[in-house]
């Protein structure tokens, strides 16, 4: 591969390889506390050790969540952030910072509400790399998948301990970017992934596809990201960093002096993590 | 005959579609279930086994075909159009919801699964589902929006002596829509053994499809009821719609009857001015929740509104996928009916019939109160009465002063 083909979200996981360690991608609600807050927070990622970021588009009705990120999405609407506002963040952060590819995160509608076309031309403006939507599966793909891959974006697709051999095909078919593991079955934040269990599957999915394969849902501390990075491209954190932000706030969920610094220290923690990941192999 | 080539009744296609509605637009995890549920559903179709043993169930446990009465003494006081009613709430636990539960826990046990769970608004759903759970010895867990568990009380009760566990859901305003997420978040959670009995005509396909097929059930006895009693087919049906379960069971079968005009009442609430109403069909604009593509009540960025009804079964910001079609193709029409005509109708029914009506099909019955008058005295409507006052009476009682 010369180094002007593929996208951002590619050359991240070539150079993260090259290290000998996985990808740390993180992730925060676009908005949460509030708008500032947010920005400066996802401004600080990169120098605090984040290689891969996911931004999530705060939804009324996020299916998929757990209690930590429905509230983050609350917190994010209540402080009025909006679709054009999350855009904004990008436009923003790609003014320093054009090597971090950044994903959008979240459910169809707010998309669907903009305007299919017209999202995928401001998102791509605005430096937006990758899209996981957790709400559109294969059988949808001419909704936004498609289109959004003619548009240039990646279209990151989730796997999860229900997609069997015989699925996984149809769910990597279109998939780009990188392949997003769902460690558990339920929602985010919540039960602990299994690493044995989980090497299996990054293992399974890995013979069907050359992407990338990152694992989330439920990792939380930097131990847990070095042990499940050991086979993993990529170890996603959600929650945990959610839960930092929210444990800053004061009693009226506005942000703090410390907010910020409360995620690049957890960030920081966690990108020691995954360097560590396969030290023991590397000796 | 064989079957029209451009019938209305063989919606949804292969996907899930009614027109642009429908789908499946569900998280990964729960993708392969809703695949397995569907040819569950398709093998159980062809088995006449399993249609026998619903019917049983139907006739011997329900009480079916429940009646179609002629309401006498209404059609006198309005003047117009004979009503009839289809009593759908002298069902055995006192509304429609029991033809659906039926269905779909034999399909449960079908398929193996050892546990249920269901969201509920009024909680008729929820009791029926607790019902069927009692009688297959299924364990059964209910989620209710905290504010409806607040409002419903004798219905939450009677979960529990069923056996069920009620979880009361605060995430949102505490109603139908955030019921329906929480018992989402449950099956992607414990997806081996747990069947999600979904209590509406929506979801992913193919829920709304199953749903229909066993409410049907209502609209095909009042066909053969109506000829029986009259000789032909009715000008008018008339039923309430939250979801949308009862008024699909009693459209479905009529639909390619063009002389059949068919209404669709939605809750109006306090007006459609504001977002304190439940009017998707006639306030709303199409958008993608809990599954499917529909009318969705929503602001400008997506959100979703939680809305407001004087009637927790009615209380739901989406409608079923096939409404939204028949909307688009203008087959059904949809009118709204406010919180306070729906109370003024309850207590007519009460005062003229005898007969205390759940405030969802007094929102169907407001909407007869306006059309018969303007109908000549030989037309007929027939309007899905579709569940019984028991549960409204506290609710009704505190609107009116009375401390019961």
């Amino acid at each position: 591969m010369s180094p002007t083909d593929g996208t951002r979200i590619d050359h991240r996981f070539a150079a993260c390889a090259k290290e000998g360690r996985p990808a740390l991608v993180t992730f925060i609600t676009a908005g949460d506390p509030d708008f500032d807050t947010s920005l400066a927070i996802l401004k600080s990622l990169p120098d605090a050790g984040a290689d891969v970021i996911e931004l999530g588009m705060p939804f009324s009705d996020p299916m998929a969540e757990g209690p930590t990120i429905q509230l983050a999405s609350q917190r994010a609407l209540a402080a009025g952030q909006t679709m054009k506002k999350t855009l904004a963040m990008v436009r923003s952060f790609r003014e320093n910072d054009v090597e971090t590819p950044i994903v959008l995160m979240g459910y169809y509608n707010p998309i669907y509400a903009y305007g299919n076309d017209a999202f995928l031309k401001d998102a791509r403006e605005a430096g937006v790399d990758g899209l996981i939507i957790v709400d559109l599966p294969p059988e949808e793909d001419e909704e936004l998948c498609i289109p959004a891959i003619k548009a240039g974006i990646n279209f990151i697709r989730l796997a999860t301990p229900t997609t069997d051999d015989h699925r996984l095909p149809a769910v990597l078919a279109n998939t780009s970017g990188f392949v997003y593991y769902v460690s558990i079955t339920g929602i985010t934040g919540t039960a602990t992934p299994d690493a044995h269990r989980v090497a299996e599957a990054v293992t399974r999915i890995k013979g069907h596809t050359k992407l990338p394969v990152a694992v989330g849902f439920g990792v939380k501390s930097a131990a847990q990201a070095s042990e499940i990075g050991r086979n993993a491209d990529g170890v996603v954190v959600g929650s945990a960093i959610v839960n930092a932000v929210r444990a800053s706030l004061d009693a009226e969920n506005r942000a703090t002096e410390t907010t910020v610094s409360a995620v690049t220290q957890l960030v920081a923690d966690l990108a020691r993590g995954v360097r560590a990941a396969r030290s023991q192999a590397a000796e | 005959m064989s079957q029209k080539p451009n019938t209305l009744r063989s919606g949804p296609d292969d996907t899930g579609h009614f027109g642009i509605f429908g789908g499946r637009f569900v998280a990964e995890t729960l993708m392969p279930l809703i695949l397995e549920l569907e040819a569950a559903y398709e093998a159980a179709k062809a088995d006449p086994a399993y249609a026998a043993e619903l019917e049983n169930l139907n006739t011997y446990y329900t009480g079916r075909p429940s009646p179609l009465y002629f309401a006498e003494r209404l059609t006198e006081q309005l003047g117009g159009a004979k009503i009839y009613f289809k009593r759908d709430e002298l069902n055995h636990t006192g509304s429609h919801k029991i033809n659906n539960c039926l269905g779909q826990i034999l399909l449960a046990k079908r398929m193996g699964k050892t546990r249920i769970i269901a969201e509920t608004g009024a909680g008729q759903h929820g009791v029926a589902t607790a019902t069927v759970c009692a009688r297959f010895g299924l364990p059964c867990v209910v989620y209710m929006g905290a504010t409806d568990v607040e409002r419903q009380a004798p219905n939450v009760f009677r979960m529990k002596l069923l056996g069920a566990e009620v979880i009361p859901v605060t995430a949102g305003a505490g109603t139908l829509k955030d019921a329906m997420n929480e018992a989402l978040r449950d099956w992607v959670t414990n997806v081996d053994d747990t069947y999600y009995l979904i209590g509406t005509a929506a979801g992913p396909h193919p829920y709304p499809e199953m749903v229909r097929d066993f409410q049907s059930v209502i609209g095909r006895e009042t066909r053969e009821q109506i000829m029986e009693a009259e000789g032909r087919l009715p000008d008018a049906l008339v039923a309430a719609v939250g979801g949308g379960s009862n008024a699909i069971g009693l459209f479905h079968p009529f639909l390619d009857d063009p002389d059949v005009q068919m209404w669709g009442v939605e809750a109006g609430g306090l007006g459609l001015e504001g977002d304190e109403h439940c009017a998707s069909l006639n306030a709303g604009r199409p958008g993608v929740l809990h599954g499917n593509r529909t009318y969705l009540l929503q602001d400008d960025d997506g959100q979703i509104y939680e809305g407001h009804s004087i009637s927790a079964g009615l209380d739901y910001p989406g409608i079923g996928p096939e409404h939204s079609w028949l909307n688009d193709i203008g087959r059904v029409t949809y009118v709204p009916i406010m919180d306070n005509e729906a109370l003024d109708a309850f207590q007519m029914l009460t005062r003229v019939e005898g007969i205390i009506p759940a405030l969802e099909p007094a929102h169907a019955l407001a909407q007869v109160i306006k059309l018969a008058p303007k109908m000549d005295k030989d037309k007929i409507i027939v309007m899905n009465l579709c569940g019984r006052g028991d549960k409204d009476v506290f609710t009704v009682g505190k609107i009116l002063g009375y401390d019961i």
